[in-house]
């Protein structure tokens, strides 16, 4: 009906209602959908609250010496199993170390497994699910039908053969040797859920049309994978990566608790569940400090990931 | 409707050849002697080892190993342990507690979920809705053994070993309780998602009564990536249930795994793995002929 | 009531329903209605009095660009508003004497499909995907009218041949993705006569379809219309529709009525420099290799509307009284009205 963009060109519009429409308009300006996302945040407590408890935790894993002046290893079996005091905040656990300087020192580990096996886990997942649809066709069924072969190995169990076959039962794996198994077989095994996000994300661009013009003009799949299409999926991406960091810390946890992840001299969280789960009932404190931190670390993850999906899909305001 | 299911059933046969081709691999790719310590304190007798290398094939070549194994599998001959115990005794042991707590679980998350999801979807924003969000938001945090052992602490709990359903409510629980958290909030986003969809509406707008607007029209909608979610589910609940079990001290097939990875019983390790894989994939089936049952486009695709 | 020629100097204000009305009651009537979406971003006032009736057996058009607020009237009506953000400030809607707006939720769901029945626009979206035809149209007819499973599917067949769907046996267990878009905005229609309503609202029905299927559409609706007497309400922007079955019009601008009256009179002499541009706005193929008037400028943003007449900033009459006071309407007689400053000198043209 009525032509809307020929507003600017009419020459019957007298000179008053002409700066009118201009104030009108300057008022309804359109915010880019990041910048609507960012205010979106900052009033949510939930991502304020999240993003500290993170910057903290990041900042006891990078100085655990600001925090806690006791080394971490040193043991007094006088004070074994020993509940909280004052002079021990967490109590001591089965060996007499100091239980809250472990914790602090535990952050380190538990932190660099789950970023370790996250970044893993984006990095395969995003580029196979990036090529798998971009390219459609087979390369998307094969790829696609590759992705399901993990994602139909149990994780628990997936990653119980995999850990037990590269250390057989009673060999002693070194630190840098048990972390990189560790990650990797969490990578391994979850790998297929960014995969798919990433897919899903990349066959939505690619119907985009300035993706189809960009193609149009000749622009190769490299320039159009990376220039176009990566920076319109990579957010759904990393919102599940976020989620996912903290579920990777949980399953470090799980893993050493299993008694096939981490183990001593390594401290982290799962090493001290690990420790502490045949004195649950005597000496619940060596279980409780180091489940509490897992549990608020990975809480704060998937409640950032949780708030920034949010902020970023319009749908749900 | 028929080609749409025989292609889902071509694409699932490759990821079985793949998955267990994995499992077979790593399991009997250990670098170590799988017979050291087999035999107490001395070495094995050579005619004993070699008797167990020509059952295992384990001269062989690990595909021709592989290939070998499956053969027998499909004839349900799932082999026998080191020591000569059948494996499928094994497992036939172990098996039916685990998959009565893992439908236990699946009840319970199915149930608890969807009410709780369908709840809060029609009221966003309310009382009830940021009790439900903020009760996920945890139950996805704490890690499974934790949840596992507070509520043993709490109720407990100890369960023989042929409990029935009523003993498996709690473990069941544990272990349903992350997936109750995800189903809970995907139906809390598709029922928010539909509710101002066009269709419904148009229920409202025929006249109908609003309990028949939410239960038939938004319901039937909002509740196909639910069961899709579900459906899968009982495999991954399945595989997941070592840790419950071991929490609990239940003897299903978690502990059978665990137990014979540490004795390098690779047989029994292999026959489970190759099951729950099995079980997966069978579920992922049902999950396309439910998809197609339920959603009518998918049917005559 | 005087039936001279408002002269746009010493004239009356005049409610137009008050006029047009006087007649006895009318089956439906919108008084005054005042419709406001509470958005974080602001309070956007999306109706600001509306007020138009239907009358048994009439055909009531009611014209706007999108975002006029003739669609959130009709939902208005129909008490299918989200709530929030949309919330209902002011006015009545009554349907044969009775406040539908005061009524309780019970006696409003009786209403809707009865006595009041609502066609949309996009009939694949606002159809059930997971449900067949049938089902959707027997529902209604089992719930409502009690009738049997067998009673129900026979009835809701009968309806579907009312509204010309071959085969209607057949497809009475189909789905709406089987259905063509035509066939589809049919089955929509048969579902809206289910319950025999005595109004029928018709939301842009034939926005979504091919071009020769709108007409088929639109002569099923007045022939429909015309069977059952209904009074039926025509959303709608496009004109040339409504020249063929309107019997009156009503003109939306930023969530008023702008110009009301008879179809024919309004064709013939618009009262309102909206109206005028909307008319001058379509193709004509006596000035071919013209340019195309358009109307220059865009709606104002609801939530910030220009003080004076709302048309204001986009009006080649404006003058200096148009940006500080809203025009209200006046009738002009003849059942017509216009809320314009200059309706006068526009209805004395020549």
């Amino acid at each position: 009906m009525s032509d809307p963009t020929a507003a600017s060109s009419g020459p019957a519009l007298d000179q008053g209602a002409e700066t009118r429409l201009d104030d009108s308009r300057k008022q309804d300006k359109p915010r880019s959908l990041g910048s609507d996302a960012w205010r979106e945040l900052r009033r949510k407590p939930a991502f304020t609250i999240s993003l500290a408890i993170i910057l903290l935790v990041v900042l006891i894993a990078l100085f655990p010496g600001l925090f806690s002046h006791v080394d971490p290893n040193a043991a007094d079996i006088n004070h074994a199993r020993q509940g909280p005091s004052g002079q021990a905040w967490f109590g001591y656990d089965v060996q007499g170390s100091d239980m809250f300087s472990r914790v602090i020192y535990g952050a380190r580990a538990s932190l660099l497994v789950g970023v370790l096996s996250t970044i893993g886990t984006v990095v395969i997942g995003a580029l196979v699910g990036i090529i798998a649809g971009y390219y459609g066709r087979w390369a998307d069924s094969v790829l696609s039908r590759f992705a399901d072969i993990f994602a139909g190995l149990p994780f628990v169990l997936g990653a119980i053969v995999i850990l037990m076959t590269f250390n057989a039962p009673g060999s002693n794996p070194g630190e840098v040797r048990i972390i990189t198994q560790v990650v990797l077989s969490i990578a391994v095994l979850s790998w297929p859920v960014a995969m798919r996000i990433m897919r899903a994300a990349t066959l939505v661009a690619k119907q985009q049309d300035y993706v189809k013009a960009a193609r149009g003009l000749g622009a190769g799949p490299m320039r159009i994978i990376f220039r176009h299409l990566m920076p319109n999926t990579v957010a759904p991406v990393m919102v599940y990566a976020t989620i996912a960091l903290g579920a990777n810390i949980g399953a470090e946890a799980t893993l050493a608790y299993l008694g096939i992840g981490l183990h001593a001299p390594v401290v982290s969280w799962g090493v001290m569940i690990s420790d502490a789960r045949d004195y649950f009932t005597v000496a619940p404190h060596m279980v409780l400090f180091p489940a509490a931190f897992v549990s608020v670390t990975v809480l704060a993850f998937v409640m950032l990931g949780d708030a920034v999906r949010d902020a970023l899909d319009p749908k749900s305001r | 409707m028929g080609r749409y299911v025989l292609r889902r059933l071509l694409q699932l046969i490759p990821v079985f050849f793949g998955t267990t081709f994995i499992i077979y691999a790593l399991v009997w790719a250990i670098p170590v002697d799988p017979f050291a310590g087999k035999c107490g304190q001395r070495p094995c007798p050579p005619e004993y080892v070699a008797k167990m290398r020509a059952d295992f094939n384990l001269d062989d070549n690990l595909l021709v190993q592989y290939i070998k194994y499956l053969g027998k599998l499909f004839t349900g001959n799932f082999g026998q342990t080191f020591s000569g115990v059948d494996v499928s005794t094994l497992i036939a042991n172990a098996y039916p507690i685990t998959i009565r707590l893992a439908i236990i679980a699946l009840i319970i998350e199915a149930v608890i979920g969807i009410i709780a999801g369908v709840l809060t979807g029609l009221r966003k924003n309310g009382f009830l809705d940021n009790l439900v969000l903020i009760s996920t938001l945890f139950l996805i945090s704490l890690p499974v053994f934790v949840t596992g052992f507070v509520l043993k602490l709490l109720f407990n709990v100890s369960v023989p070993n042929s409990a029935p359903f009523f003993d498996l409510i709690v473990p069941g629980f544990v272990l349903g309780s992350l997936s109750m958290a995800y189903v809970a909030r995907l139906t809390r986003t598709s029922i928010a998602e539909n509710r101002r969809a066009d269709f419904v509406r148009t229920a409202i707008a025929k006249g109908l009564p609003g309990k028949r607007v939410v239960g038939v029209h938004l319901l039937r909608n909002s509740v196909i990536p639910v069961v899709t979610f579900l459906g899968t589910d009982l495999g991954a609940l399945m595989g997941g249930a070592i840790v419950t079990e071991g929490v609990f001290n239940i003897h299903g097939i978690g502990g059978l795994v665990f137990i014979n990875i540490q004795q390098q019983q690779g047989v029994v390790v292999t026959g489970v793995v190759t099951l729950l894989v099995l079980v997966y994939l069978v579920m992922s089936l049902v999950v396309d002929l439910l998809y197609a049952v339920l959603d009518p486009r998918i049917r005559y695709e | 009531m005087a039936e001279t020629v408002y002269d746009g100097s010493s004239g009356e204000f005049v409610p137009p329903e008050e006029v047009t009305a006087a007649g006895g009651e009318p089956l439906l009537q919108v008084l005054g209605l005042q419709v406001e979406f509470r958005t974080r971003d602001g309070v956007a006032k999306v109706l600001n009095g509306v007020s138009y009736h239907v009358n048994a057996g009439e055909t009531v058009a009611v014209l706007g660009e999108s975002g006029s607020g003739k669609s959130v009237t009709a939902q208005t009506i129909m008490g299918i508003l989200d709530t929030p953000p949309a919330f209902v400030t002011g006015g009545s809607v009554k349907f044969k004497g009775e406040e539908l707006l005061t009524a309780t939720p019970e006696r409003r769901r009786k209403v809707r499909g009865e006595g009041i029945a609502m066609i949309f626009q996009d009939a694949l979206s606002a159809l059930n995907p997971v449900f067949t035809v049938g089902f959707q149209i027997a529902e209604q007819l089992r719930g409502r009218r009690g009738m049997s499973k067998a009673e129900a599917k026979k009835a809701a067949i009968e309806l579907l041949e009312q509204v010309k769907i071959p085969n209607a046996k057949g497809r009475f267990g189909e789905y709406p993705h089987q259905f063509s878009g035509g066939m589809r905005q049919r089955a929509m229609i048969a579902m809206s006569l289910a319950l025999d309503p005595e109004v029928l609202i018709a939301d842009e029905p034939t926005t979504a379809l091919d071009v020769t299927v709108q007409a088929q559409i639109m002569d099923l609706l007045s022939e429909i219309q015309r069977e059952r007497n209904m009074g039926m309400v025509l959303i709608t922007h496009d004109l040339g529709v409504v020249a063929e079955v309107a019997d009156r019009i009503a003109v939306m601008y930023a969530g008023r009525i702008v110009e009301s009256g008879d179809a024919r009179s309004i064709y013939a002499k618009p009262g309102h420099p909206y109206t005028i541009a909307l008319l001058e706005s379509l193709p004509r193929l006596d000035l071919k290799g013209q340019q195309l008037n358009t109307i220059k400028g865009l709606p104002p943003s609801l939530t910030n509307i220009p003080p004076g007449c709302p048309f204001n900033p986009r009006c080649r009459m404006a003058q200096d009284i148009c940006r500080t006071e809203v025009p209200e309407s006046v009738a002009l007689g003849d059942g017509r009205s216009s809320a314009c400053h200059f309706t006068g000198e526009l209805m004395q043209r020549v």
